[in-house]
C-alpha cells in the first residue's frame, strides 16, 4: 500500500469528489454482525465430517447391505440351512455362470483329476450349492447366512442390553454423587477385575448353551466399560453450568438426566456401542469355537469355524468363508466405529 | 536506537483453506524492525497478530499459504527458505515467547535440559557446557535457586517463574529478534509487570529487537517504542509511542484508546467499539472497520484508504486524513490526548502537524 | 483387591456349586453306595457352607484339589508344568506386539493423513478385527502347510514360538498402535512441541525428544487390558498350535468338566490381572514426573 504525503497529494486521491465524503448513513449493523460461515448443528457438523471419511462411509455401507442380507434371508434362502443330506456331503461350490472356472463348476482335485463331485452324488442340474455342502450335506451359503444373523443378532441384543445398564448405572453413579458414587465405583472396581472371558467360560460351564445364556454373560460382563465411560461423562458434564442452570431452574434429577445431560453424552454412548458390537461377535465366535457356545445345528458365525477347523486340513474353504465374513464384518464395524469417534470429536484437527 | 533495519515485512498476504472457503487473514501487511527497538503489534483477537508472527518463523499451520509478500531478515528473503534453512534461524536468530507458560514446556523433561537443547542445537557445543549456560540464563532471568533447580520438572515451578525459563529458552543464543506473543496475557498483574520488567531489561543485556504482540495497549505504553495498530488483517496505524497515544488519526485507534479506562479522563462512562472484528472469509470492499466506524464515510465503504504520512514516522491509513475530508470532532478522550500533544510539541491541536 | 480375588474364589465356588451332574465318568453305572463313598472321599458329601471354608482354606495354602480329569494329580501340580510355556509365550507376543505396534504408531502420527497414515491405522484395524483364531489358523496354513518354513504346532524349540507369538502379538500390536497415534497426534499439536520446533529442532527431532516420552507414559494404562487380551488370546492360539501352556489346559478342563482346574485357573487368571493391574499403577507413579517428583518449592 502506498503512503500519501500530505503535503504531495497525488492527483488521484485530489479527484476523488467531495460527495463521497459525506458521511455514511445507511445502517451498517446487518453487516458488522454477518457471520459469513455457514451455521451447522451439531449433528449435521459430525455427518460431514463422517462422510469426508470414506473407510467409514464404506463400512456403513457395506454393513447395512450385510444386515439387510441377513433379514431377507429369514424368509429367502437358497436352502434350508439346517436341512442335512447325507447323499450330499462335501460337494464343492457351483455357480452356474462360472461353469469354466474351477471351484466353481462342481469339480473337485481328487488325487490328481478333477472330478464332478455333483455327478458323484447324483444332483439335480437345477440345483446349486453356491459355496458347496459341509460335512453333513447342508448348504454352506445359507449357513452362512443364518450364522451371520444369528451372530449379529446376540452382538445387537448384547450391545442394547449393555447399553442399558450400563447408561443407568454410570448416570445414577454420576449424578447422584457422594456416597452412593463412591459405593457403586467400587462396586465397579472389583467387579471389573475378574477376567471377562472367565465369567462367561464359567456361566456359559453353569448354563446350557444358548442364545439366550451367551447373551447373558456377555452383558453380565460388558456394561461395565460402558459403565464407567457413561459416569466419568456424566460427572463432566455435572459441573457446568448448564446443569446447574437446570437445577437453579428446579428441574427434577431426572428431568436432568434425561433431557440435558443424555443428549450430551449420546455421542460417547454411540460410538461406545460401535465398538462393543464387533467385540461381542467376537466373544460369541470365540466360544463357540471352543465349544463353549452355540451348538449344532444352529449356525453361527463361530459354530462354522468349530466345524470348519475341524475338517481344515482337507477342506480349508469351510473355514475360510466363515473366517472371512467374520473379518470382513468385524473390520466394517471397527472403521464405523472409529470414523464416528472422530466425526463427534469437535477438537479433532481438519 | 539506530535505524538499521533488522526485519522487514512488504506487503504480506496470507490466506488459510478451510472447509467454507479461504479465508484471507493478511491482506497486505507492512512494516519493519529497527534494531535495538520494541515494536508493538496491537489489535483484537482475529485481527492477525499471531498469524503475522508465526509467518516470520514459517511456523504456519500446512493449510496456510504465503499468497504475496516477502519477509526480509538481514536483507534476505526467508519467505521462500526451505524448512531446513529456516531451522537454523529459529531458536538461534529469531525466538519467540508464547502466551501460555503453563503448556509451553515439555511436562517430561527437566528445565535445564530444555533450555540447553536449542544452544546445543545451534552452536554444537557439548551438553555440560549447553547446561552451565542454561544456568547463566536461569540466573540472568530471575530463578532463585538456580543451581538446584536446573534438574526440575516444569510442574515445579509457579506461572511466573515459567515464563521465565520460557525466556530464557528463546534468549539463550542471543537472538537479534524476539517475538514475543501475548507474553503476559495469561499471567496476574503483579507478575505481569516483573515480566515486562525483565524484557525491557534483558533487551538491553543481549541487545535484542523485540516484536511485542498484545491486545492490551496499557501493556504497550509500557514497553514499546513504536506501535503498529492492525484490524482486519490490515495495519492501520503505524507510529511512535507518543504519536499513537497522543496523536491518534484512525477511527479503531480511538476506538481502543476510549475503551481504556485512564485516571485522567473527564468521562463516566467506557467508550466501547459496537459490533465484532470482520469475517475474513469475505473480506469487506473498502476500509474493513466501516461497520464499526461512526465517523465512516461513504468512501470508506467503496475504496481502501491509502496511508497518509502524519509525520515521517507517522502514518495512519483513513480517508479522515484526505484534503477533501470534512473536519470531525473525535470523542472527548481522544480531543483530551490530541490537547496534551499539542502542547507537547508546541503546535495546534487536530489533524495533521 | 484382596477383596476382588475373594469375591472371584466365593463366586467361582458357588458357580461351580451349579453345575449340574457330577464329575464321575460313567456315573450311570455306578451304584448309589459307590457313588456315597466316592462322594466321602473327595469331601462332596458335606455341607456347602462346610465345602466352602474347606476350600478357602485350601486355596490360601496352595491347594486346588485334585483335578477330576488326572484322577491322582493335583491341580496345583497339573499347572505349575504349564506356567512356563503360557509365560514365555506371553511375555515375547507382548513385548513384540507392543514394540512393533508402537512404531507403527509414530510412524502413523508424523505423517498425519498421508497414505502412510491410512496403512499403518489400516494394519491396525486388521489386527484388532481379524480374530487371533482366525490369525493362528492362517499363519498355520500359510508358514507351515503350504510354505513349510516353521513348525505347524508343539513346543519344541524356540522356531516353535514364532507364529504363536506372531498369532497372539497381533491385538497389542493393534492396540498400541493405534494409542500411540491418538496420543501422539495430540502431542504433536500441543504448544511445547510447537515451542520446541519455534527453537529450530527438526520435526523428526521434535518427535522424538518431546512427543515420544509424552506418548508413552500413557500407553502404561493399556497394560491392564493388554494383559486380558493375552490371557483369552492364549486359549485359543495354545490349542492351536498344540502348546503344553495353562490355556490348553484350561480348555480341556472345561470340555471334561474337570470342575477343580476350572476353579484353579479362574483363580489364578484373576490374581494375574489384579497384579497387573498393581504393577501399572506402580509403574506409572514411577515414570511420570509430575506424580514421581512431588511439587518443590514454589514463588
Amino acid at each position: 500500500m502506498e503512503t500519501v504525503d500530505l503535503n504531495n497529494v497525488p492527483e488521484k486521491i485530489k479527484k476523488i469528489p467531495a460527495n463521497d465524503f459525506q458521511p455514511l448513513d445507511t445502517s451498517t449493523t446487518k453487516e458488522r454482525e454477518r457471520i459469513a460461515t455457514p451455521s451447522l448443528s451439531f449433528l449435521q457438523d459430525s455427518w460431514r465430517r463422517l462422510k469426508k471419511n470414506k473407510a467409514a462411509v464404506i463400512s456403513l455401507v457395506f454393513l447395512g447391505i450385510i444386515i439387510f442380507i441377513s433379514i431377507i434371508t429369514i424368509w429367502v434362502s437358497p436352502h434350508d440351512p439346517t436341512q442335512q443330506n447325507v447323499a450330499y456331503i462335501n460337494l464343492p461350490p457351483r455357480i452356474p455362470f462360472l461353469d469354466s472356472i474351477n471351484g466353481f463348476n462342481g469339480t473337485a482335485n481328487v488325487a490328481g483329476k478333477m472330478v464332478d463331485k455333483y455327478a458323484q452324488a447324483n444332483v439335480p442340474d437345477n440345483v446349486n450349492f453356491y459355496l458347496g455342502t459341509d460335512g453333513l450335506g447342508r448348504d454352506v451359503l445359507s449357513r452362512l447366512f443364518m450364522g451371520t444373523r444369528i451372530s449379529l443378532l446376540i452382538a445387537f441384543i448384547a450391545a442394547l442390553l449393555d447399553i442399558t445398564i450400563g447408561v443407568t448405572y454410570g448416570l445414577i453413579s454420576g449424578l447422584l454423587g457422594g456416597r452412593v458414587d463412591t459405593v457403586m465405583q467400587r462396586v465397579l472396581e472389583v467387579l471389573s477385575g475378574i477376567p471377562n472371558l472367565v465369567v462367561m467360560i464359567l456361566m456359559l460351564t453353569v448354563f446350557d448353551p444358548g442364545i439366550l445364556s451367551i447373551v447373558l454373560a456377555m452383558v453380565i460382563t460388558n456394561w461395565i466399560s460402558m459403565a464407567r465411560i457413561v459416569r466419568a461423562q456424566t460427572l463432566k458434564l455435572k459441573d457446568q453450568e448448564f446443569v446447574l442452570a437446570a437445577q437453579t431452574l428446579g428441574e427434577s434429577r431426572l428431568k436432568i438426566a434425561i433431557k440435558h445431560i443424555l443428549p450430551n453424552i449420546s455421542s460417547v454412548i454411540i460410538v461406545q456401542m460401535m465398538f462393543s458390537i464387533p467385540s461381542a461377535i467376537f466373544f460369541e465366535a470365540f466360544l463357540s469355537f471352543i465349544g463353549l457356545g452355540l451348538r449344532p445345528p444352529t449356525a453361527s458365525l463361530g459354530t462354522l469355524l468349530n466345524e470348519g477347523y475341524k475338517t481344515f486340513r482337507f477342506l480349508p474353504y469351510l473355514m475360510w468363508i466363515p473366517a472371512v465374513t467374520l473379518s470382513v464384518v468385524m473390520i466394517c464395524f471397527n472403521l464405523l466405529a472409529d470414523g464416528l469417534r472422530d466425526a463427534f470429536d469437535p477438537k479433532m484437527k481438519e | 536506537m539506530t535505524m538499521e533495519k533488522v526485519l522487514e515485512v512488504k506487503d504480506l498476504q496470507i490466506s488459510f483453506d478451510t472447509f467454507a472457503g479461504k479465508v484471507n487473514a493478511i491482506r497486505g501487511v507492512s512494516f519493519e524492525l529497527f534494531k535495538g527497538e520494541t515494536l508493538a503489534i496491537v489489535g483484537e483477537s482475529g485481527s492477525g497478530k499471531s498469524v503475522t508472527t508465526r509467518s516470520i518463523m514459517r511456523l504456519l499451520s500446512s493449510n496456510a499459504n504465503i499468497d504475496n509478500g516477502e519477509i526480509l531478515f538481514k536483507g534476505e528473503d526467508i519467505v521462500h527458505k526451505t524448512e531446513k534453512q529456516m531451522q537454523t534461524i529459529r531458536g538461534k536468530e529469531i525466538a519467540m515467547i508464547f502466551q501460555d507458560p503453563m503448556t509451553s514446556l515439555d511436562p517430561t523433561m527437566p528445565i535445564g535440559k530444555q533450555v540447553a537443547e536449542s544452544l546445543i542445537k545451534h552452536n554444537k557445543v557439548s551438553k555440560k557446557e549447553g547446561l552451565d549456560q542454561a544456568l547463566e540464563l536461569l540466573k540472568l532471568v530471575g530463578i532463585p535457586n538456580a543451581e538446584k533447580r536446573l534438574k526440575n520438572y516444569p510442574h515445579q515451578f509457579s506461572g511466573g517463574q515459567r515464563q521465565r525459563i520460557v525466556i530464557a529458552i528463546a534468549l539463550i543464543c542471543y537472538p537479534e529478534v524476539l517475538i514475543a506473543d501475548e507474553p503476559t496475557t495469561a499471567l496476574d498483574v503483579t507478575i505481569q509487570a516483573q515480566i515486562l520488567e525483565l524484557l525491557k531489561d534483558l533487551q538491553q543485556k543481549i541487545s535484542t529487537s523485540i516484536i511485542f504482540i498484545t491486545h492490551d495497549l496499557g501493556v504497550v505504553a509500557n514497553v514499546a517504542d513504536r506501535v503498529a495498530v492492525m484490524y482486519g488483517g490490515r495495519l492501520v496505524e503505524v507510529g511512535t509511542s507518543e504519536e499513537i497515544f497522543y496523536n491518534p488519526q484512525h477511527p479503531y485507534t480511538w476506538g481502543l484508546l476510549g475503551s481504556m479506562p485512564t485516571m485522567e479522563g473527564t468521562e463516566d462512562k467506557l467508550y466501547a467499539i459496537p459490533g465484532s472484528p470482520p469475517d475474513l472469509l469475505d473480506p469487506p470492499k473498502g476500509d474493513a472497520f466501516y461497520p464499526r466506524n461512526e465517523f465512516a464515510m461513504k468512501i470508506d465503504a467503496e475504496e481502501a484508504p491509502p496511508y497518509f504520512e502524519v509525520s515521517p514516522t507517522h502514518k495512519a491509513a483513513t480517508w479522515l486524513l484526505a484534503p477533501q475530508a470534512p473536519k470531525i470532532t473525535p470523542p472527548a478522550e481522544i480531543v483530551r490526548r490530541w490537547a496534551i500533544y499539542a502542547e507537547r510539541h508546541n503546535t495546534t491541536a487536530g489533524g495533521v502537524k | 483387591m484382596i477383596i476382588t480375588l475373594w469375591l472371584i474364589a466365593t463366586i467361582t465356588f458357588f458357580l461351580m456349586q451349579l453345575l449340574p451332574g457330577t464329575p464321575y465318568t460313567n456315573q450311570e453305572k455306578l451304584s448309589p453306595e459307590t457313588i456315597a463313598m466316592l462322594n466321602k472321599q473327595s469331601g462332596l458329601d458335606k455341607p456347602v457352607i462346610v465345602q466352602y471354608g474347606i476350600y478357602l482354606k485350601n486355596l490360601l495354602v496352595g491347594d486346588f484339589g485334585i483335578s477330576f480329569q488326572f484322577k491322582n494329580q493335583p491341580v496345583a501340580k497339573l499347572l505349575v508344568g504349564r506356567i512356563g510355556p503360557s509365560v514365555q509365550l506371553g511375555a515375547q507376543a507382548i513385548v513384540f506386539g507392543t514394540l512393533v505396534g508402537i512404531l507403527l504408531g509414530i510412524i502413523a502420527a508424523m505423517r498425519q493423513n498421508t497414505w502412510v497414515d491410512t496403512l499403518a491405522t489400516l494394519m491396525a484395524i486388521l489386527g484388532r478385527s481379524i480374530p487371533n483364531f482366525v490369525f493362528a489358523v492362517l499363519l498355520q496354513y500359510i508358514f507351515a502347510m503350504k510354505l513349510k518354513v516353521l513348525p505347524i504346532a508343539m513346543w519344541n524349540g524356540f522356531a516353535y514360538t514364532i507364529l504363536p507369538t506372531i498369532a497372539l502379538a497381533m491385538s497389542p500390536m493393534a492396540d498400541s498402535a493405534r494409542f500411540i497415534r491418538t496420543e501422539m497426534v495430540e502431542v504433536l499439536h500441543s504448544d511445547y512441541v510447537e515451542l520446541a520446533r519455534a527453537k529450530g529442532l527438526s520435526r523428526w527431532q521434535v518427535a522424538v525428544r518431546h512427543g515420544l516420552r509424552n506418548s508413552l507414559i500413557p500407553l502404561i494404562t493399556l497394560l491392564g487390558p493388554l494383559a486380558v487380551g493375552l490371557m483369552t488370546g492364549s486359549l485359543v492360539v495354545e490349542n492351536i498350535f498344540a502348546i503344553p501352556g495353562i490355556g490348553e489346559q484350561f480348555v480341556k478342563s472345561i470340555m471334561t468338566n474337570d470342575y477343580p482346574t476350572i476353579m484353579a485357573v479362574t483363580i489364578l487368571y484373576s490374581a494375574l490381572l489384579v497384579f497387573v493391574i498393581l504393577i501399572v499403577d506402580l509403574l506409572y507413579g514411577l515414570i511420570d514426573p509430575r506424580i514421581r517428583v512431588s511439587g518443590g518449592a514454589k514463588g
